[in-house]
């Protein structure tokens, strides 16, 4: 299948139509919301569904070396990712040190959305992604934090807060505790305990993560709707090009580490993926001077949809291509 | 009925803060407080609203506190020190209280 087939195949999943009408609801001002707790309830399910399943593909498969050493890549991509963004907005934009510094730190780190979605389209295109990915994803979250900060200590504006709360926040935010936790869970259970709760995480998954994705537009298309004036080309090109140079990276990685085709895309997916959930509480925290605006118009409202529609289907066809 | 003078205390604070503005009251002495919650609004860094957000980090919530004025200084230097650099409002306005001996 080329590129363009899987393009257009991505592009007409339920999922990304759920999404697309969504955004089209929010940019016609449409009153369909889906409340907060109930997007709340569907992301528990995706998480869990998501990390069970790792975990019970780890025990089927068992563990070797590169686990560990795809962690300590991921950790390496989340600190270094915030360096090229930061460098790259001072160029594009007009951005001050501080706003380019959280916007930065939030395309080090990963959207745990987008990764389901990706882990979702292997599954569909016939690839079995390493379990232990999910373990990647929850250790990508936090270090571009901290580059962020670094480099904000660097300017004369001052610098951001790391407080033991704050790190407390980060690294046990409610995503990434039941995402590992689910993992070890399935990994403690395996075969038998997915046997047991199949026809909960399984069948129902990618229904779910329909209606969850129309959420995402909803949210999505709001924030653009409200944004415009944020948008200025130079972030426009920022937002869209940066996730194609995580790509790059991820799969450059990928295939050093000798991880198979569904591996490689979603350490792509990691490394090209923009966080709205962790770091952009985490910058209100240690951040507060930065303009919340820019950073979640730019993850939510630019990177998010194009991972999600071209994206993601150009990472699968780069991995199927390395292998 | 006989009423009693308080000062009614409410801010409008990020939800990421909530926690650490709790705290500040509660070292400052102040342990009666409500948290509400908070559905949208508009302010300097525009619109937003709760529907659909799974994260934290784009919400609000409303703490509100009622206590006697002698106290009211005391509660707002103790906010103040978690308010002052974020988004949110503070505001004080004059209430009567039933019974005075619970604030």
């Amino acid at each position: 299948m080329g590129l363009l087939d899987l393009a257009l195949a991505n592009l007409l999943s339920p999922v990304i139509l759920s999404f697309a009408l969504g955004v089209a609801a929010a940019l016609a001002r449409s009153d369909l919301s889906i409340p907060e707790a109930v997007a709340k309830g569907l992301s528990i399910y995706l998480l869990f569904a998501i990390g069970f399943k790792g975990g019970a593909a780890v025990a089927a498969s068992g563990l070797d070396g590169r686990l560990v050493a795809t962690l300590l890549v991921g950790v390496v991509l989340s600190a270094v990712l915030p360096l090229i963004a930061f460098a790259l907005l001072r160029v594009v934009s007009s951005l001050d040190r501080i706003d380019a510094a959280a916007v930065a730190a939030h395309y080090g780190s990963i959207s745990i959305v987008t990764f389901v979605a990706a882990t979702s389209v292997a599954q569909s295109a016939g690839l079995s992604p390493e379990g232990w990915m999910v373990a990647v994803a929850a250790a990508m979250e936090a270090p571009a934090i901290l580059s962020a900060l670094w480099l904000v200590s660097r300017g004369a504006s001052g610098s951001g807060k790391m407080d033991a709360d704050l790190w407390r926040e980060v690294v046990l935010n409610g995503s990434i505790v039941l995402l590992v936790g689910s993992f070890l869970i399935g990994w403690a259970t395996g075969a038998e305990g997915l046997a047991k709760i199949d026809g909960f995480i399984t069948v129902p998954f990618q229904g779910v993560l329909c209606l969850f994705l129309l959420d995402m537009g909803l949210v999505a298309g709001r924030g653009l709707r409200e944004a415009r004036a944020v948008l200025r080309p130079g972030l426009l090109g920022f937002g869209l090009g940066m996730p194609l140079i995580g790509g790059a990276a991820g799969w450059a990685c990928g295939q050093v580490l000798g991880l198979s085709p569904g591996g490689v895309m979603l350490l792509m997916t990691l490394s090209a993926s923009a966080s709205y959930i962790a770091v952009p509480a985490a910058m209100r925290v240690a951040l507060p001077q930065a303009n919340p605006s820019i950073y979640l118009t730019l993850s939510l409202g630019v990177t998010f949809p194009f991972n999600l529609t071209l994206g993601i289907p150009l990472y699968l066809a780069a991995a199927q291509l390395g292998a | 009925m006989e009423t009693h003078p308080a000062k009614r205390v409410e801010i409008i604070i990020e939800a990421i803060m909530e926690r650490r503005l709790r705290g500040a009251l509660e070292e400052a002495g102040v342990t009666g407080y409500t948290v509400l919650p908070v559905l949208g609004g508009s302010g300097r860094t525009g619109v937003w609203s709760r529907e659909g957000q799974i994260g934290r980090g784009s919400g609000m919530v409303a703490v509100v506190c009622i206590v006697r004025p002698e106290r009211v200084d005391e509660l707002l230097d103790a906010a103040f020190a978690v308010v002052e650099p974020q988004i949110g409002v503070v505001c004080v306005t004059d209430a009567q209280v039933l019974r005075a001996e619970r604030f």
